[in-house]
């Protein structure tokens, strides 16, 4: 018997504003592993990870999640993030007149539950922001306020790197970025991959996952996982195209 | 080698340890009028300052304007209506002796003083201290070079004494007793405040700053302050206002008058903080001679009822003008404020930028004027609004007069009124912030434009007093 896996979602149903996207997800993520999520725009990807962080406007009408044993759904949205789930934005919103670095030191503080020393702090961060290329001058410059699509992600990135989290949940953060930037970002991601965390990359490209290899590829459509796979379950997506996994659960039957 | 802390990390490495709305236990007063104004109260006050007999005759002058005013019509009439001017002590001496080196400062004083950190903030970048307690200034002290460099930092009684003839001709003239209701008010019955005069050509590298407080329950507190920029000169003179709370109304009317000369430049920065019983209505302006700046640096936090528009008379070419404003609103609180900039004169220009929260059914409005005379061409002006409402409760308001009578002028207006957003909480809660600790981060990014304006131990108190201020609120 293995150990309790991090994340376990149990035919999970989401609402949004009185429409139901999410239609009864299964999925298991224990420590060590790296999980894609793919599928078209609007088949319920984001919705998910909304539902798992906790977004007030998404309701789960059935089903459970469980993080480390512990029932996720009960927590508040910080709560969640203290005990080690992170989530990526694909579109992270700006907070004007709050500085990066002041961003970074409250919400490394809320995660650690303890005060760091400015001075020790500021070379931790030294040091994360020279791995994922990042200059000087952003610690300065507002959350998010003016920034690249490229810089966006780059901070996300940042901040996982900071509030090392067990459970991360990337949104589209491939999108946006050109092949340099992207390289950048996904060798900051697999840095942060250990046996101790896991990680969901959520995306509808395959070319995130030239980079970051997973070890297991799940297929989204109309609010539920409908296919799971190895890594060789993304290049067959990417050659064939998601009409081929519609067509193949039509005629096996599967589908609902 | 690790640097020194940017101001950035000095300023959110803050501990919430502030605590405001405390007062001291035993208060020894060396005199405190009775109750109401009379003509007799008006004449004990001067006479027990030693006054000049014109300084008598003003006052009384003024108490007359007073009594015949009507209330003004604006603001918030119903608040005004509560004011019990009979209720009032028009004049507290907390001490007979004024103090000029701390060990001189009475005990009890004095751990006010400590709790409000100013030794501190002397040891680190004080010109000189003006420290109000009560009607009247108690402890005050001024570097030497200032004194080298002859720059006259008082409180203004003192001031009258010791300068009674720059006081006499720049006394009023800014702002009359017959101004407003209020003001004459404040000509009748004040007391303390700054004078400050600053010869031609000196530049004022150190911000001089006067902490007041009122602690006396019912009592008005009436200061009084003067600042005269001699042409070419420069000087930044900062105040903040804590005050404790008490269980009935206390009624705050200061009159502030700035004089810039020829290439003068005075920038007043003020936080205020009073206890959310205090009426604060105040009169400031400022004349700007030609090629002089001005500019209000005002931060308005507490308070039941705050009516304050600062001013600035554009009155020679080339004159420059900005107000810089905040208000936070909360329960029961309206905070009416706003700026006017007169351009009398051509090619002056000026910029009002106002910042304003409104939480738990608090009121907020932006009163404004830009008034442009004929002949006063190639005038630029800007005014920005920006509104924050935390609740559904809470109310904003914007109330612009734009009074144009030349053409070749530019102006730009500019308002908004916005909601703290939930995907902005959501945002900084996944990153386990609490609610309170997200709200409480976006309200500080909204007062940045401002908070950057403030010396850093102004900055930090700033920002404490509005976490103070956020906690337990619904966003």
């Amino acid at each position: 018997m293995s150990a309790t896996p991090i994340l376990e979602i149990k035919d999970l149903h989401v609402e949004v504003e009185g429409k139901e996207i999410l239609k009864g997800v299964n999925l298991v993520v224990n420590a060590g592993e790296v999980h894609a999520l793919m599928g078209r725009n609007g088949s319920g990807k984001s919705t998910l990870s909304y539902t798992l962080m906790g977004h007030p406007r998404y309701v789960v009408t059935k089903g459970s999640v469980k993080y480390r044993g512990e029932d996720l759904l009960a927590l508040s949205t910080d709560e969640r993030a203290r005990k080690g789930m992170y989530l990526a934005f694909q579109y992270p919103v700006a907070i004007p007149g709050v500085s990066v670095s002041n961003f970074l030191r409250s919400t490394v503080k809320a995660r650690r539950a303890v005060d760091i020393p400015v001075k020790e702090f500021r070379k931790e961060l030294k040091e994360a922001m020279a791995k994922l290329g990042v200059k000087d001058e952003f610690l300065s410059r507002y959350v998010n306020d003016g920034f690249s699509g490229g810089e966006k992600k780059r901070l996300e990135i940042l901040q996982m790197a900071l509030l090392k989290p067990e459970m991360a949940l990337l949104d589209e953060t491939d999108s946006g970025l050109d092949i340099d930037a992207l390289r950048t970002v996904a060798e900051g991601i697999n840095a942060l991959a250990n046996k101790d965390n896991a990680l969901l990359l959520i995306t509808h490209y395959q070319r995130m996952l030239d980079y970051v290899s997973p070890g297991f590829v799940h297929v989204m459509q109309a609010g539920q996982i409908v296919k799971s796979g190895g890594s060789e379950l993304a290049k067959e997506l990417e050659a064939q195209g998601y009409d081929w996994v519609t067509k193949e659960l039509a005629s096996s039957g599967s589908s609902k | 080698m690790v640097a020194e802390l940017t101001r950035d990390e000095m300023l959110h490495n803050v501990k919430a340890d502030y605590k405001y709305g405390f007062h001291m236990g035993e208060e020894d007063y060396a005199f405190k009028s009775g109750k109401g104004l009379t003509r007799e109260i008006v004449t004990q006050i001067s006479k027990m300052k030693n006054e000049p007999e014109w300084m008598l005759k003003y006052r009384l002058k003024a108490l007359e304007i007073f009594l015949k005013k009507p209330m003004p019509t604006w603001g918030n009439s119903q608040m005004l209506g509560d004011i019990d001017f009979e209720n009032i002590h028009y004049f507290v001496r907390a001490t007979e002796k004024q103090g000029r080196d701390w060990e001189d400062v009475p005990e009890g004083i004095k751990k006010t003083f400590d709790r409000l950190g100013i030794p501190e903030a002397e040891r680190k970048f004080l010109a000189g201290v003006t420290a109000q307690y009560e009607s009247e200034v108690v402890y005050h002290s001024i570097r030497e070079d200032l004194e080298k460099q002859g720059v006259v930092f008082l409180d203004m009684d003192s001031g009258l004494r010791e300068h009674e003839e720059i006081v006499r001709k720049h006394f009023g003239t800014v702002i009359p007793a017959a101004d407003n209701k209020f003001s004459a008010l404040n000509s009748a019955v004040w007391s303390g405040g700054s004078f400050v005069w600053v010869p031609e050509g000196v530049k004022v590298e150190i911000p001089l700053q006067a902490y007041f407080r009122i602690n006396t329950e019912n009592m008005g507190q009436f200061e009084r302050t003067l600042i005269i920029a001699e042409p070419g000169s420069y000087v930044h003179y900062i105040e903040g206002c804590t005050a404790p709370t008490y269980s009935s109304d206390s009624l705050h009317s200061a009159v502030v008058e700035l004089i810039a000369k020829p290439g003068a430049h005075i920038r007043y920065t003020t936080i205020q903080n009073w206890s959310n019983n205090v009426y604060n209505l105040v009169t400031k302006r400022a004349v700007a001679e030609a090629g002089a700046k001005v500019e209000w640096v005002d931060g308005n936090l507490g308070s039941k009822l705050t009516m304050k528009y600062p001013s600035i008379y554009l009155m020679g070419p080339k004159a420059h003008g900005e107000v810089l404003s905040i208000a936070f609103a909360g329960e029961g609180q309206h905070q009416d404020a706003g700026a006017k900039m007169v351009h009398f004169a051509p090619d002056t220009s000026s910029i009002i930028v106002s910042k304003s929260i409104s939480k738990d059914g608090g009121r907020t409005s932006y009163r404004g004027l830009v008034k442009v005379y004929p002949g006063a061409d190639n005038v630029k002006s800007s005014v920005k609004c920006d509104a924050l409402l935390m609740d559904e409760e809470s109310r904003s308001d914007t109330y612009p007069t734009m009074e144009i009578d030349e053409k070749d002028v530019t102006i730009e207006h500019e308002a908004s009124v916005s909601k703290v957003g939930e995907d902005q909480l959501f945002y900084l809660m996944s990153r386990g912030l609490t609610q309170d600790e997200a709200t409480t981060m976006i309200v500080n990014g909204f007062f940045e434009p401002f908070t950057k304006e403030l010396p850093l131990e102004y900055a930090v108190e700033l920002n404490r007093l509005i976490a103070l201020n956020m906690e337990g609120s619904v966003g």
